[in-house]
């Protein structure tokens, strides 16, 4: 094994975590090699002020108000789901009606009324198409944060 | 990083969960809410981000608790997602950081990019402790990753390779390659008059 080697160990040293053989193993190589016990000395002391460092804890009343803002970001999420739902539906409805009121009406030609026919379907195919496409984005999207 | 009564109950909860019970989620928050917090101010370095992110990492995972698997842990599995997380949030925040300014000096802005680690998050201020909290934001984030998980989680390295998907020899070396950086890091800062 070379220096390089036992500079790994020399963390798993300092840490507590090498196995008894892997401990003296070190141990000896530390006698003859004064490169290596310099660098445990500064490994030592940057642990040692590393551990030093606390982190300041936020007040109590933000722990309290905590769960709240997890749960508004449910209830959001809920509110534009439903409007979702509501915007489509209504479009639906509008386009359909849109269609029965311009077949029904008798002053416009009935080229005109195919061809507008034609632009209400197209936007219709366009529409959903793009929706389909969104919503399997964006349930293929939103796992991208849990695998790996 | 866990209870032994929790756990316990924990399969029960979780179980409680996957069924949309918000009440048991509750209670998984209260339980792990200072951890993922901790965490997250660990890798994002301010306040505000950290609160916001490791809520929003609960938030997640209750909408995906159904691919958390009966017999699995939770922190485990919502570690993976606060960690992702906060590593998107620090890449976005580079990105804006850099293109915002002329393009020969995006280079040098990487570099300080510590400074966005707040002074205040560290208690008792004294010199040397803010120095290597800087130097902590300094590190690369799988180096920052195993410091945190390290010094502040107090976490073994079996615990630490659970988490970073990798084995006890890579936590080794990687801690030895960030501890390594660190004092690089404080030895230009104070001049090598630290050690
Ligand atoms: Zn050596």
């Amino acid at each position: 094994m070379t220096c390089k080697d036992y500079k790994d160990l020399l963390m798993g040293y300092l840490d507590g975590e090498l196995s008894q053989e892997q401990k003296q193993d070190l141990e000896k190589h530390l006698q003859t090699c004064s490169d290596c016990r310099q660098e445990l000395e500064g490994f030592r002391k940057l642990i040692a002020i590393t551990d030093e460092v606390t982190l300041r804890e936020p007040e109590d009343k933000l722990w309290d108000q905590y769960w709240g803002g997890i749960y508004n970001r449910l209830e959001r999420s809920l509110g534009w789901m439903l409007f979702g739902i509501a915007a489509i539906a209504l479009l639906l409805y509008g386009g359909f009606e849109a269609v029965k009121t311009l077949v029904n009406d008798p002053t416009i030609g009935f080229m005109l009324k195919i061809g507008i026919c034609a632009l209400i379907g197209g936007l219709a195919i366009l529409f959903v198409s793009v929706l389909r496409e969104r919503l399997f984005f964006w349930s293929h999207d939103r796992y991208k944060d849990v695998r790996r | 990083m866990e209870t032994a009564a929790f756990c316990q109950d924990e399969a029960a909860i979780l179980q409680r969960c996957r069924r949309g019970s918000r009440e048991a989620f509750e209670a998984v928050v209260n339980r792990y809410m200072k951890d993922a917090y901790r965490i997250a101010l660990g890798l994002v370095g301010n306040h505000e981000d950290a609160m916001e992110l490791s809520q929003e990492a609960f938030y997640r995972a209750y909408l995906n608790i159904r691919l958390l698997k009966g017999d699995r842990q939770f922190f485990p599995w919502f570690y993976q997602i606060l960690r992702n997380l906060c590593f998107t949030h620090l890449r976005r925040m580079r990105l804006r950081r850099t293109s915002a300014l002329p393009e020969n000096e995006g280079q040098e802005f990487i570099a300080a990019q510590g400074d966005w680690f707040d002074p205040d998050a560290v208690t008792e201020r004294t010199e040397l402790k803010q120095a290597l909290w800087q130097a902590m934001g300094k590190l690369s984030d799988k180096h920052r990753e195993v410091i945190l998980l390290r010094h502040f989680q107090n976490l073994s390295y079996d615990q630490i390779a659970k988490v970073m998907f990798c084995n006890k020899g890579t936590v080794m070396s990687r801690l030895y390659h960030a501890r390594k950086q660190l004092r690089e890091l404080l030895d230009k800062e104070k001049g090598g008059s630290w050690s």
